[in-house]
């Protein structure tokens, strides 16, 4: 089995934000701005139930993908990368159940933690699903260019 | 709750030719979304967008593709801002050259410069519901979104602004005490009286506006309006809240009739049940004071008047006098002040709701000048009281919040249209109805204590 290679294995654990990409109904993809959370061996991202219709197009079809462009989310790296994958949406516990990841995220974004703290005045927001995303194909720009193709990497069973 | 306005294709193309690169997206032969960074030339008048082809990768033409343009600056400390992301959708042709033309479509984006992250919170809530809804039906069981036991009370009650129960009651029981009438455990009981009235009004508010769409129809509140929201955000029930407000006033009425068992006068009996009906006439039908435009007049003899007085006569036992009367009146004008001020960001979802405020009937120009009359009119009150020997001479004190007045007049007209602008401004108001208080408790304490150590010195004019 490949793992993640290393230089998008970075650029997950720098990204202060990325760009799911799900299918609607339609079979049209749709695009939302989210911070991804890498664990070494998922990818994770939460949604809020204020903004829950990415989790209606996930369970409608899992198959996602995950991209990082924007240089100023991480940290000035001009690589880029687009991870695809089948994506699973954990909501056993909305009120707390994403805090698990709670560590991973204040790493990246050390405000949350007060945020989260001050929940009273935004309850709904805190009110998160998990998508846990299992990388099957990776695809990379050591340049970020798109003028040259891209370097890809299938992970998962179908590399075997 | 309404929507979040749409974005139309063209307005979508103007706003993704904003970003330095586009994020183009479709579904590749596996089935699977592929995103690439390109940079696109966006003409908005003929609805089009070309960016080279990626290398290495095949566009389908048989389905539609999506251009993406997103920008959110990290800022260390505090999360996000300047957030802002749009999607462009449509059919795309691929030239011979390689060149890729979208012809747009379809858009959707989300801009915190044009809808505030709070507004566009707000304007979910209702995705929230479906969200819980959903995954209750899934499961077979309820599952709502939950606070802590202490932020739901603090959240329900609105529990801060008991500070305008209490400084009227502190000042009423001062008062009595300045004229050598003071009783600990009425006094006690009064605060405890006043603030399930308090209480039960807030929460009452809750149910009359949900049920008459107010707070449905208020896509901007803040944390001084719109409501605990508690409702909305399915937190509580309606039933639950209306349980918890009949509550907080049979305690009300049971504290009520310990006191009239206790310093019972017709005073206080008059007071007591004006001061419930008024309270629960706030919102409910058929009064409905707020709807008709009487939300002010009725905050301020509530939280003026009612309360000062009826504290002034369960320790006078009945007793009434010219001074609670003038003590109430620029703490009366203060308090109406804070809901007429918070009554501004809530406008245009009161109208919607046909909540006739004042600021719902007059313009701009008017609310700001009727703010301003009103808090001169206060700090006038003040000034003629004293100068007729009926408030002591320490009451000025008052006249140091000024600068507090004039910081929220000031800070009317820039943020009138900005809910968020105007938070702070209804917070320096809020404290300025605490501070003005808060100096006029301390004007008598200084007149007690003056009593005390010095029984010939007269601190009133006249």
């Amino acid at each position: 089995m490949s793992r993640m290679p290393d230089p998008v294995a970075r650029l997950l654990e720098s990204a202060l934000v990325g760009e799911l990409t799900v299918i609607d109904g339609r079979g049209r993809p749709v695009t939302y701005p989210l911070i991804p959370l890498w664990d070494g061996e998922s990818v994770y991202l939460t949604s809020s139930a204020l903004f829950s219709r990415k989790l209606e197009h996930i369970r409608g079809n899992p198959r996602v993908s995950l991209s990082i462009t924007d240089p100023v989310a991480v940290g000035g790296a001009t690589d880029r990368a687009t991870i695809q994958g089948d994506a699973r949406v954990i909501e056993d516990d909305p009120h707390g159940g994403w805090e698990r990841l709670l560590p991973i995220w204040e790493r990246k974004e050390p405000a949350i933690v007060s945020f989260l703290k001050a929940r009273v005045a935004l309850p709904l927001f805190f009110e998160r699903a998990l998508i846990e995303i299992t990388p099957r194909r990776v695809l990379y720009w050591a340049d970020g260019e798109a003028a040259r193709p891209p370097v890809v990497t299938i992970l998962g069973e179908e590399a075997a | 709750m309404r929507p979040t306005p749409p974005v139309d294709a063209r307005a979508g193309l103007d706003k993704l030719a904003t970003y330095p690169y586009q994020l183009a997206t479709w579904i590749d032969d596996t089935g699977y979304p592929v995103s690439v960074a390109v940079t696109a030339t966006i003409d908005p008048a003929a609805g089009t967008a070309r960016f080279a082809a990626p290398a290495g990768l095949t566009i389908p033409t048989s389905h539609d593709l999506s251009l993406t343009g997103s920008h959110i600056r990290p800022q260390p400390g505090y999360g996000y801002d300047e957030r802002r992301h749009v999607t462009v959708w449509g059919p795309v042709l691929v030239a011979d050259d390689g060149t890729v033309t979208l012809r747009a479509q379809s858009a959707w984006g989300w801009d915190e410069a044009e809808v505030p992250f709070f507004e566009y919170s707000e304007r979910s809530v209702g995705k929230s519901r479906k969200y819980f809804d959903a995954l209750s039906a899934e499961r077979g069981t309820p599952v709502k979104p939950r606070l802590s036991f202490g932020f739901l009370t603090l959240r329900s009650t609105r529990l801060p602004f008991l500070t305008a129960t209490l400084v009227p009651v502190a000042l009423g029981i001062l008062i009595a005490a300045r004229q050598g009438s003071f009783d600990l455990v009425s006094a006690l009981l009064t605060i405890l009286g006043a603030c399930f009235v308090h209480l039960g009004l807030n929460v009452s508010n809750d149910v009359f506006d949900t049920l008459q769409g107010a707070d449905d129809a208020n896509v901007t509140p803040t944390q001084f309006s719109g409501g605990s929201r508690v409702i909305q955000y399915g937190l509580l029930s309606l039933r639950q809240m209306a349980a918890i407000s009949t509550g907080f006033y049979i305690l009300a009425g049971l504290t009520g009739l310990a006191l009239l068992g206790m310093r019972g006068s017709t005073a206080l009996l008059v007071i007591g049940v004006v001061g419930i009906v008024v309270s629960l006439g706030y919102t409910a039908p058929p009064l409905k004071f707020v709807y008709r435009g009487l939300g002010e007049l009725a905050v301020a003899l509530g939280f003026g008047p009612f309360m000062l007085v009826g504290a002034y006569v369960v320790q006078t036992q009945g007793m009434l006098s010219w001074e609670p009367f003038a003590a109430s009146i620029p703490v009366a004008l203060l308090v109406a002040l804070i809901l007429y001020v918070n009554e501004i960001p809530d406008r245009r979802g009161d109208s919607h709701a046909g909540k006739r405020t004042l600021p719902v009937r007059f313009s701009r120009g008017t609310v700001i000048a009727g703010y301003n009359l009103s808090v001169m009119g206060a700090y006038a009150a003040l000034v003629v009281s004293v100068a007729a020997g009926v408030l002591p001479i320490p009451a000025l004190l008052m006249l140091f919040t000024v600068p507090l007045a004039l910081q929220v007049s000031r800070g009317l007209e820039p943020n009138y249209d900005n809910p968020y602008g105007l938070m702070a401004v209804m917070g320096v108001n809020v404290r300025l109805h605490l501070a003005a208080g808060l100096a006029l408790l301390a004007g008598y304490a200084i007149v007690l204590v003056a009593g005390a150590v010095a029984p010939g010195v007269d601190l009133f004019l006249g």
